[in-house]
C-alpha cells in the first residue's frame, strides 16, 4: 500500500469526525451570529453586526466579566486545594498513592448533576452543615449557604478539583527527588525550596490544571442554575437561554463565540507566559 | 592531622532490612576518603546520614566536634554531590551555582565573583548561560561539583561521582578531583562501588559490607594487609587456597604446607592468599626450600601489554589460579598452553586468612 493511501486510511475517519462535528457546527454558529432572529424564532438570512453590538451592552458584557471572575475565583481556590493534595499524593508510599488516585477520581463515576444535587442538600437552610452548626450551638439562625456567590464556586471547585490534581500529581510524582534534596543541601528551607525549586520545574502542570478548571467552570450552566438560583447568572446560562427559552439563535451564537474567542484568548496568554518562562529561567 | 568527622556506632534499619550496623569511623582534615563496597552494603545511607537526609536510629555523628546529628541537613556545613547531579533543570550554570549562595543571602558583586571563582575552577568559564540539557555528561558532572564546591563545605560528600562517566573520562575526573581536592583544601568523602577508582584516588578507604566497616585503611594497607577473605577478594585479584591452619603455614588436603603471614586459630580452617603478580613461573622446583612452590598446568594466556596473565591449574590445591607474569622476563616466551610448571611465591608474599562463613566458600568455587 502506497505510504500517502495508508496516512489518509489512518487519519481519514478522525479528520471526517472532526470536519463533522467540530468544523461544520463551528462555521453554522459563526455564520448564524451575523444573522437575525426571525419573528417567529427562526431566522432570517439578513447579514449584519447587530448580535456584537447588542452583546457589548452593560447587561450582557457584565455577565461575562462577572464569568471570568468567578471562573478566576475557581480556579485558584482549585489550584491553592490541589497541590498540597498532589503533593502528599505523589510523595505518598507508592503503595499508597494508586489507592489515593482512585480516592480524588471515585467522584467522576457519579452523575455531575446527582453530585450538584448533593450540594443542595449539604448547604440548605434545613441542611446537613446549617443542622450541625445549630446543634454544636454555633449560629441560632441558620446560614444562607445556597443560592449565592460562594455556593457557585463551592460546586464548580468540587466538580473539577481532579482536573487540577491529575496533571499536578503526574508532574511532581516526576520530579527526581534529589533536586529537591540539592536545594535543602545548599541551604533552602522547606519553603524555600517549593518555592525556588518544585514550584517552578511543575510551572507547566499548574498551567495546564488551570485552564482544566478554568475552560468548563467559565461554560458552566448546571450549577449556576442549581447552587446559584436565579440570582447568579453565568455566560453559559444566558447562551442556554438565548437557545431554549428566547428562541433567538443568533444572538446566542453570537455570544458562544465570543466566550470561545475569550477563551482562545486567555489559552494564547497563558502559553506565552510559560514559553517565556522557559527561555529567561 | 585532627578528625573532622567522627562516627561512633552509627546504626540505621530500613525496616527489617539493616543498612548500617554499629559503624564507627574517623575522617580527617584534608582526606580524601572512599566508602568503598557493594551494593548494598550501606556506603550511601552513611553519606546521606552525613548530608542529614537520613537519621540514624543508633549511635552519634560529630563535626568538628559538635554534634552534626542536631544541625538541620539545610544548615550543616557539608555539601553533597548527588549521583545523578541533580541539577536544576530550570536554571542556567550560573544560577545553578549561585544556588547556594542566594540561600546564604550572598548578593552582588560577591555573589558574581564566587559564582564565577567556583565555574573557573571546573574549567567551565563561558558557559554560564547555557542549561543543564545543553551540556554534556562531563560538563553536567563540572557544575554539579562546583555548585557543592562553592560554598566551601567543611566536608564534600560525592555519591559514585564517576558513575555516568564513559571509561576515557572517568580517567581524567579521577585526577580532577584528587587535584581540586589539594587546590581547595577541603575534605572528599567519595562513595564508590568501584574498587580501582578508591585505589587511586583516596587517601584512606573504608571496606563496607552488610552495614559493617569490614577494614579501613590506605589503599596499600588493604591490598598488601587485607584482614578477611572478603578484602582481599574486593579489592584487586587474589588466588586462594583452602586448606587448615597449621603451625608455620596452611595445610592443603593434599598436606602440603604452604606459609605465609597472618592471623587465624591452629588448626581451624584458613585460607592462603597470594596476589597473581607475585606468583614466580619456573620450569623446575625452585632451589630456594622456604619458597612455597605448586605443580600446575597452563589453561589459558592472555597477552595485556605490560604482562602476560597466565591461567593455571594446581590439581593438589583443586584450584584455578591465575598469574601476571611481567612481559619483559626471559622465561615467558617459552611459556605454552598445556604445559606443566613450577608455580612459586615467597611466604612474605602470601597471607593467611580465617576461613569462616560457608559464603565464602561457595565464592571461591
Amino acid at each position: 500500500m502506497p505510504e500517502s493511501l495508508r496516512r489518509a486510511l489512518l487519519l481519514g475517519p478522525g479528520l471526517t469526525w472532526l470536519a463533522l462535528f467540530l468544523v461544520v457546527p463551528t462555521a453554522t454558529v459563526l455564520l448564524y451570529s451575523f444573522f437575525e432572529r426571525g419573528t417567529y424564532g427562526g431566522i432570517d438570512t439578513i447579514l449584519n453586526i447587530e448580535n456584537y453590538v447588542r452583546a457589548v451592552d452593560p447587561l450582557y458584557f457584565g455577565i461575562l466579566l462577572k464569568s471570568l471572575r468567578i471562573a478566576a475565583v475557581v480556579t485558584a481556590v482549585a489550584l491553592v486545594i490541589g497541590y498540597p493534595v498532589a503533593y502528599l499524593i505523589a510523595t505518598a508510599p507508592k503503595r499508597l498513592q494508586i489507592p489515593l488516585l482512585l480516592l480524588v477520581m471515585l467522584p467522576f463515576w457519579s452523575n455531575y448533576l446527582i453530585r450538584t444535587y448533593a450540594w443542595i442538600v449539604l448547604l440548605n437552610r434545613e441542611g446537613l452543615i446549617n443542622n450541625a452548626l445549630r446543634w454544636l450551638g454555633l449560629v441560632d439562625e441558620p446560614l444562607s449557604l445556597l443560592y449565592n456567590d460562594t455556593a457557585l464556586v463551592i460546586g464548580l471547585v468540587y466538580g473539577y478539583l481532579p482536573f487540577m490534581v491529575l496533571p499536578l500529581y503526574a508532574s511532581i510524582a516526576r520530579l527526581n527527588p534529589e533536586i529537591r534534596e540539592a536545594a535543602t543541601d545548599l541551604g533552602a528551607s522547606s519553603l524555600r525550596g517549593f518555592w525556588t525549586v518544585t514550584v517552578p520545574l511543575t510551572r507547566q502542570a499548574i498551567a495546564a490544571g488551570c485552564i482544566f478548571v478554568f475552560v468548563p467552570s467559565i461554560g458552566n450552566f448546571i450549577t449556576p442554575d442549581l447552587l446559584g438560583g436565579g440570582r447568579t447568572k453565568m455566560i453559559g446560562n444566558l447562551i442556554y437561554d438565548q437557545f431554549l427559552k428566547a428562541r433567538d439563535w443568533p444572538f446566542g451564537s453570537t455570544l458562544a463565540l465570543i466566550l470561545i474567542g475569550v477563551m482562545m484568548a486567555l489559552l494564547f496568554l497563558q502559553a506565552w507566559f510559560v514559553n517565556r518562562q522557559m527561555r529567561h529561567g | 592531622m585532627s578528625a573532622v568527622i567522627e562516627m561512633q556506632g552509627v546504626s540505621k534499619r530500613f525496616g527489617t532490612a539493616i543498612a548500617l550496623d554499629a559503624v564507627s569511623l574517623t575522617i580527617r582534615e584534608n582526606e580524601f576518603y572512599a566508602l568503598l563496597g557493594p551494593s548494598g552494603c550501606g556506603k550511601t545511607t552513611l553519606l546521606r546520614v552525613l548530608a542529614g537526609f537520613e537519621t540514624p536510629d543508633e549511635g552519634d555523628v560529630s563535626l568538628d566536634g559538635k554534634d552534626l546529628l542536631a544541625i538541620r541537613p539545610n544548615r550543616r556545613p557539608v555539601n553533597m554531590m548527588f549521583q545523578s547531579y541533580a541539577l536544576f533543570p530550570h536554571l542556567n550554570v550560573f544560577n545553578n551555582v549561585a544556588y547556594g549562595l542566594r540561600m546564604d543571602r550572598v548578593r552582588g558583586s560577591e555573589l558574581e565573583a564566587r559564582t564565577r571563582d567556583a565555574l573557573a575552577m571546573v574549567q567551565l568559564d563561558g558557559l554560564e548561560g547555557r542549561r543543564p540539557n545543553q551540556l554534556s555528561g562531563g560538563q553536567r558532572q563540572r557544575v554539579a561539583l562546583a555548585r557543592a564546591l562553592v560554598k566551601r563545605p567543611r566536608v564534600l560528600l560525592l555519591d559514585e561521582p564517576l558513575a555516568a562517566l564513559d571509561k576515557k573520562l572517568r580517567g581524567q575526573m579521577q585526577m580532577e578531583l584528587k587535584r581540586l581536592q589539594h587546590a581547595v583544601g577541603i575534605t572528599f568523602i567519595v562513595v564508590t562501588h568501584d574498587q580501582g577508582e578508591a585505589m587511586e584516588m583516596a587517601d584512606r578507604i573504608a571496606l563496607m559490607r552488610d552495614g559493617r566497616n569490614e577494614q579501613e585503611g590506605t589503599p596499600e594497607e588493604l591490598y598488601e594487609r587485607p584482614a578477611s577473605h572478603f578484602v582481599a577478594d574486593f579489592i584487586g585479584d587474589m588466588n586462594f587456597f583452602a586448606g587448615t591452619r597449621g603451625a608455620d603455614g596452611v595445610r592443603l588436603e593434599t598436606g602440603t604446607i604452604l606459609r605465609g603471614h597472618g592471623d587465624a586459630g591452629a588448626e581451624s580452617p584458613a585460607w592462603l592468599a597470594v596476589r597473581p603478580e607475585k606468583l614466580v613461573i619456573a620450569q623446575a622446583r625452585p632451589a630456594h626450600a622456604e619458597d612455597n612452590a605448586l605443580e600446575a598446568e597452563v589453561v589459558d594466556i592472555s597477552y595485556s601489554g605490560q604482562h602476560l596473565s597466565v591461567r593455571l591449574r594446581v590439581p593438589e590445591a583443586d584450584a584455578l589460579v591465575l598469574a601476571k607474569v611481567d612481559t619483559a622476563d626471559p622465561n615467558v616466551a617459552e611459556i605454552e598452553r598445556g604445559q606443566t610448571l613450577w608455580c612459586c611465591w615467597p611466604p612474605s608474599a602470601s597471607r593467611i586468612l580465617p576461613r569462616e562463613s560457608y559464603s565464602e566458600v561457595r565464592e571461591n568455587e
